[in-house]
């Protein structure tokens, strides 16, 4: 958060009514508590509402977790049981299983696509500007809009993906009733809609590296593409960790591409073929009004998170070296 | 065992979407409680689908003009459960009046404390202006109203008179009913269309016909009486799964999911020629197939004969600060002269017997189907219907469990026996 878009805290005073400092010690004390605090008073707002709605949420999911909980009906406390229930709930694993499918498939390629589309970009070219907006369009469009137009485009009966396919003599997929062609549909949806956002942070760290690099080792007779691997990705490796982690945390929380995919059907499926966790917590939460049990899936999901962009850091800390 | 304050469940619901950070906006609640201006009261009325209340609402509030009436309705009972169900546990947001489709009253019947008992405002007075069994089962086990009925869904089945021509069947809706008098004729009925050489499939799904014959072959289904579940040894349940899986075997479906993107474009595009037709359905038949299919679809009656599929409740939320004027508005909307009014904006068949013996009533024709003399064919069944008795988890038996599984043969994914295995493990999962 910038200072400039915080909004203004008043500046601390001599409080009301109290009598008039006498001297300089007590202005010192005023501007010192103004160098020391102020800067406090400004993030305030950010930590306020991180408190209000990310913090208390939180802790509070974690206190409903530990009750069985109808919603709108009544509860009882009940420890650890529902962690217990979800550590032998094959279909919560089939959930977590279907999540990391998704997320490994959809986000592979982004990266190495998104990589490629920035390097691209980062090449004097005409319309430079119009290319380079041009890839963010997919991201500002609403993901309701995106999930509704690839479920027709992924349609068995009047799909165009299908008819497509047919064109080359392959026989239509019934693309909601396979495990395998109902990921690659979903992280299709995914990857239209980041790789190109993704494409953007990349350019942006690109166009951070100092050019007399390039030009040096283009006089050491370095080709385009060793200057690509050699410079570029190890300069980049920072802005791939942080890609790579915002992505882990979206791809993990994955919800509204499956849901609209599979017609708005919460299972994922007939045999819950692409049912994430997400979707997992919101079913026993919202459509069997087990609230503890949707809380105590959401916090598994969440220390999930947590350990998935621990292992990504690792693992792409290290590649990278 | 505690009962949260609504404070704290209001807070709740809130930290659990937080914590979900999804796009969909779980528990946005609105106010709906300011005045409407110039001492005008809103009264809003929750429904999901097509209830046909427009006409009616305008009614309502020129006969009292101190009332006005906002309708909201989300088109899929599936998106509307849980929207409901977040209004009711953060306690506010909810309307005045929500529906209840049946499947899904018996849930919230589990929970009375939930909604306004009706018998209050004198509600149990009405039982004699409905069919008896509908009246019954808005009745929670400790004998609170909780709603009052609106339409039943007396079973028709419609088809598509264009694709039985191709199909070289008779098209005459009383030769089509003779057709499939029992469900073996109806098989049989599908495969002489498959022989004849439409192009297209006969039935849309078999979910819908797995509905159908749940609904007559037996008074339970997956409950007993006592709330057990029963699932595995009914033979009602295992009738209707064989008899499905027949249809599945002799490839009489079109295979699509009801509801998907893919029906809706099926009605279109006269992918299948039959669907099985409450009331109800008639109104959702016309917006997938459009003004286009006018005059080619029709309706006959459904093999075995009776069956009931839907119908729904009007009741009041706990939380509506105008319980009493909610009240009163649900009463003029299930009246005979409100159910007549629904019936011919949208096509919800009357519960209420003063409607179902209205002479205007009867004599209603539907020009999208052929000019069906509907008020004849689905009035005259009305009556005969024989209630089904539903444990308090059955829709979510029948839609997270049975249907998932019947899709699953159909897609091809999974064997019968398996499939059967995996509708009863999920089923007791459900009941828990």
């Amino acid at each position: 958060m910038s200072l400039r878009t915080a909004p203004a805290a008043p500046p601390p005073q001599a409080p009301v009514g109290e009598p008039p400092a006498p001297g300089r010690p007590a202005r010192y004390r005023l501007a010192r508590w103004d160098l020391k605090y102020s800067p406090y008073l400004y993030i305030a707002p950010f930590f306020l509402l991180f408190g209000a709605f990310g913090a208390y949420p939180l802790v509070y999911t974690a206190w409903v977790s530990l009750h069985d909980w109808n919603l709108i009906g009544s509860s009882s406390f009940v420890g650890l049981d529902n962690y217990r229930a979800l550590m032998v709930d094959a279909d919560f694993w089939n959930a977590v299983v279907n999540t990391m499918g998704i997320f490994v498939i959809a986000t592979v390629p982004q990266m190495v696509l998104a990589l490629a589309l920035a390097n691209l970009l980062n090449r004097g070219m005409r319309a430079r500007t119009l290319f380079r907006m041009g890839v963010l369009v997919p991201n500002v469009t609403s993901v309701a809009a995106v999930g509704i137009v690839f479920g027709q485009l992924f349609g068995r009966d009047f799909g165009l993906v299908n008819y497509l396919l047919g064109l080359f003599g392959v026989d239509r997929v019934d693309w909601q009733a396979n495990t395998w062609s109902s990921w690659i549909a979903i992280a299709t949806m995914v990857d239209w809609r980041w790789t190109g956002y993704n494409a953007l942070i990349f350019l942006a760290a690109m166009q951070a590296i100092p050019r007399d690099l390039y030009e040096s080792a283009a006089i050491d007779g370095a080709s385009r593409g060793r200057q690509f691997w050699s410079i570029t990705i190890p300069m980049l490796r920072p802005t791939i960790i942080f890609a790579v982690i915002i992505s882990t945390i979206g791809g993990l929380q994955l919800f509204t591409e499956p849901l609209l995919f599979g017609n708005g059907r919460i299972l994922g499926g007939s045999l819950r073929q692409f049912q994430t966790v997400a979707m997992y917590m919101y079913e026993n939460a919202f459509q069997r009004f087990n609230y503890g049990y949707g809380s105590a899936v959401a916090w598994t999901l969440f220390m999930l998170i947590a350990l998935m962009c621990a292992v990504n850091y690792l693992l792409v800390r290290r590649s990278a070296r | 065992m505690h009962v949260p304050s609504r404070r704290l469940r209001n807070s709740a619901v809130v930290a659990l979407t937080a914590v979900m950070a999804l796009g969909l906006a779980a528990g946005c609640s609105k106010k709906n409680d300011a005045p409407a201006g110039d001492g005008q009261l809103k009264l809003v009325v929750d429904t999901f689908g097509e209830f046909g209340y427009k006409a009616l609402a305008k009614e309502y509030e020129s006969a009292h003009p101190n009332i006005k009436v906002q309708l909201r309705s989300i088109e899929k009972l599936d998106d509307y459960k849980p929207k409901l169900t977040q209004y009711l546990a953060a306690g506010s947001g909810a309307g005045d009046v929500v529906a209840l489709e049946e499947g899904i009253l018996t849930e919230f019947k589990t929970q009375p404390q939930n909604f306004v008992d009706l018998n209050q405002f004198g509600g149990g007075d009405l039982a004699k202006d409905y069919l008896p069994w509908k009246f019954e089962q808005g009745k929670a086990s400790n004998g609170q109203l909780i709603g009052l009925p609106t339409d039943v869904g007396g079973l028709g089945v419609c088809y598509r008179r264009d694709l039985f021509e191709k199909a070289k069947l008779p098209t005459d809706r009383a030769e089509v009913s003779k057709l499939w008098t029992t469900w073996d004729d109806f098989i049989a009925t599908g495969q002489r269309f498959n022989a004849g050489g439409s192009g297209a499939a006969f039935l849309d799904s078999t979910t819908t016909a797995f509905n159908a014959m749940l609904a007559q072959f037996g008074d339970t289904n997956f409950y007993d009486r006592n709330n057990n579940l029963i699932a595995d040894s009914n033979p009602s349940v295992r009738k209707a799964w064989d008899y499905t899986m027949s249809m599945i075997d002799k490839g009489i479906s079109a295979k699509v999911t009801t509801w998907s993107n893919e029906w809706q474009a099926g009605f279109k595009n006269a992918s299948f020629a039959v669907t099985f037709c409450p009331s109800w359905m008639r109104g959702i038949i016309k917006t997938n197939a459009g003004d286009a299919s006018t005059g080619k679809w029709d309706i006959a009656d459904v093999p075995g004969g009776g069956g009931n599929w839907g119908g729904s409740f009007l009741a009041v939320p706990k939380q509506s600060r105008h319980a009493k004027e909610a009240y009163e508005l649900a009463k003029f909307l299930t009246s005979a002269h409100g159910q007549i009014g629904a019936f011919n904006e949208s096509g919800p068949l009357p519960s209420n017997l003063g409607a179902l013996d209205d002479a205007t009533f009867k004599a209603t024709t539907d020009p999208y189907f052929n000019n069906a003399p509907v008020g004849v064919i689905y009035g005259a069944g009305a009556k005969a219907l024989k209630p089904v008795y539903r444990g308090p988890k059955h829709q979510a038996v029948l839609d997270r469990a049975f249907q998932p599984a019947i899709q699953s043969v159909e897609q091809g994914k999974a064997k019968a026996d398996e499939a059967w295995k995996n509708a009863l493990d999920a089923a007791k999962k459900e009941a828990k």
